[in-house]
């Protein structure tokens, strides 16, 4: 995750569905696609074009490894996408990048967690509780 | 062989030569010695066989030379034989020194007859013998103590790992609802494999609620705390809502008492409890009577 890419970091491709946006990350991340996925992505939520974007789903099963950066990254974009009135959705990540978060200490409080997109989008359509969130996203941060 | 040990080894040698040719007495002997009678008391025939077999390796160690050197190549072949003979003991409830005394009581018939060949006893190739005799026997034991103490180490490490297995089944209560009953002291290797075998299930079972039941845990310390909040911030990053039941009044009391703040967690007091909660959360509808909630009949 180190290495430096020489100059211009790669994109990720952000779908947009509906008022929701979908982010695939897939492999290594280096550390300024990252930075770049979080520029792009809060630049996306303010100026979507189909109207208000009310929920982000980031989708990581093709991540092997989350390291404490891209674990920084993820809660940034998620913070910053809740000042702009739009849900944040962790899927698809797999038991070992589980445990190996933990074990690092990072737990991600706060972010909304889903096991797919499916249920992620599934999620979202339901009422936003606003202040009052899941029970077990309270608390933690 | 260096130059000193040249009579020892000539020793060595009369001695596989008795062992050689009294095969058969010998082996009537220590089939009546405890260590044989006591495994094989269904037929006196396979005392002897098992006794023959002993005797011919320990005249092959003998040629080699090598009585002292319990890797000897002869001793590969009894060690199978002895190590069996030895953990159907050891399974009888034996102590391996009691095992060992035993080996060591082959020694005495053995003995008698090496010093019925000689005309003196007292003469020093007698003598010379007679120890080479209990060198090879003394090793012998060291054998089948080294064997017997393995089979116990294989034994216990075997145990530990069914006991890992056994004790950390994941259930699958209903659709999108999996438990885990944990029973025993929560270690960091236990927790380990109880957070792996939960996520794994988390993805195969598609659980949304997941309820960790530590009734049958004996006591909870804050490291044990801080294993279970681990287990439920991996789930929750797993799109998983974990609830712990099963907290024992004097464990609620402890973990107030250490200030183990669980507040991030949900907890009920019995699994049914947990079980209606994320019954409820996943919208089933629950006709007839649902069980009174602990401490509110």
């Amino acid at each position: 995750m180190s290495v430096p890419s020489p100059g211009y970091a790669a994109p990720v491709p952000v779908l947009a569905l509906g008022d929701v946006l979908l982010v695939t990350l897939q492999g290594d991340l280096h550390d300024d696609t990252a930075e770049r996925l979080r520029q792009d992505l809060t630049r996306r939520i303010a100026r979507h074009s189909g109207g208000r974007v009310t929920g982000v789903v980031i989708d990581i099963s093709g991540v092997e490894v989350v390291d404490s950066y891209l674990g920084r990254v993820l809660a940034e974009i998620a913070a910053s996408a809740r000042l702009l009135a739009a849900r944040t959705v962790l899927t698809g990540m797999r038991p070992a990048v589980a445990i190996t978060l933990v074990e690092l200490g990072l737990t991600l409080p706060g972010l909304l967690t889903a096991l797919d997109v499916e249920r992620a989008l599934e999620l979202l359509s339901g009422p936003d509780p606003a202040g009052a969130r899941a029970p077990d996203a309270e608390g933690g941060g | 062989m260096s130059e000193h040990d040249a009579a020892p080894g000539a020793a060595a040698q009369q001695v596989r030569a008795f062992l050689e040719r009294r095969r058969e007495q010998i082996a009537q002997r220590w089939a009546d010695a405890p260590l044989f009678r006591t495994v094989f008391t269904v037929s006196r025939d396979e005392a002897v066989e098992a006794s023959k077999a002993v005797a011919d390796a320990l005249a092959a160690v003998a040629a080699s030379g090598r009585l002292e050197d319990i890797t000897a190549a002869g001793y590969g072949t009894v060690r199978e034989q002895l190590g069996r003979t030895a953990a159907a003991r050891a399974r009888t409830g034996c102590s391996p020194a009691r095992i060992a005394d035993e080996v060591a009581a082959l020694r005495a018939p053995a003995a008698e007859l090496l010093r019925a060949e000689f005309p003196d006893p007292a003469a020093p190739r007698a003598q010379e013998c007679l120890l080479a005799l209990a060198l090879l026997m003394g090793t012998l034991r060291l054998v089948v103590m080294e064997t017997a103490l393995s089979t116990g180490e294989d034994l216990i490490e075997r145990q530990r790992q069914q006991l890992l297995e056994a004790t950390t089944p994941v259930i699958k209560l209903w659709d999108g609802i999996i438990a885990v009953p944990l029973i025993g002291t929560l270690d960091s290797a236990r927790s380990q494999v109880v957070m792996e075998n939960l996520l794994d299930a988390v993805v195969a079972e598609r659980a949304r609620y997941a309820i960790l039941d530590i009734t049958g845990v004996p006591t909870v310390d804050s490291l044990v705390a801080q294993h279970l909040m681990k287990t439920v911030a991996a789930a929750r990053l797993m799109g998983a809502e974990c609830v712990v039941s099963g907290i024992r009044p004097a464990i609620a009391q402890t973990i107030v008492h250490l200030g183990i703040d669980l507040g991030a967690i949900v907890t009920r007091a019995r699994l049914s409890d947990a079980l209606v909660y994320a019954l409820r959360r996943l919208d089933v509808e629950i006709s007839g009577p649902v069980p009174a909630v602990a401490g509110r009949p």
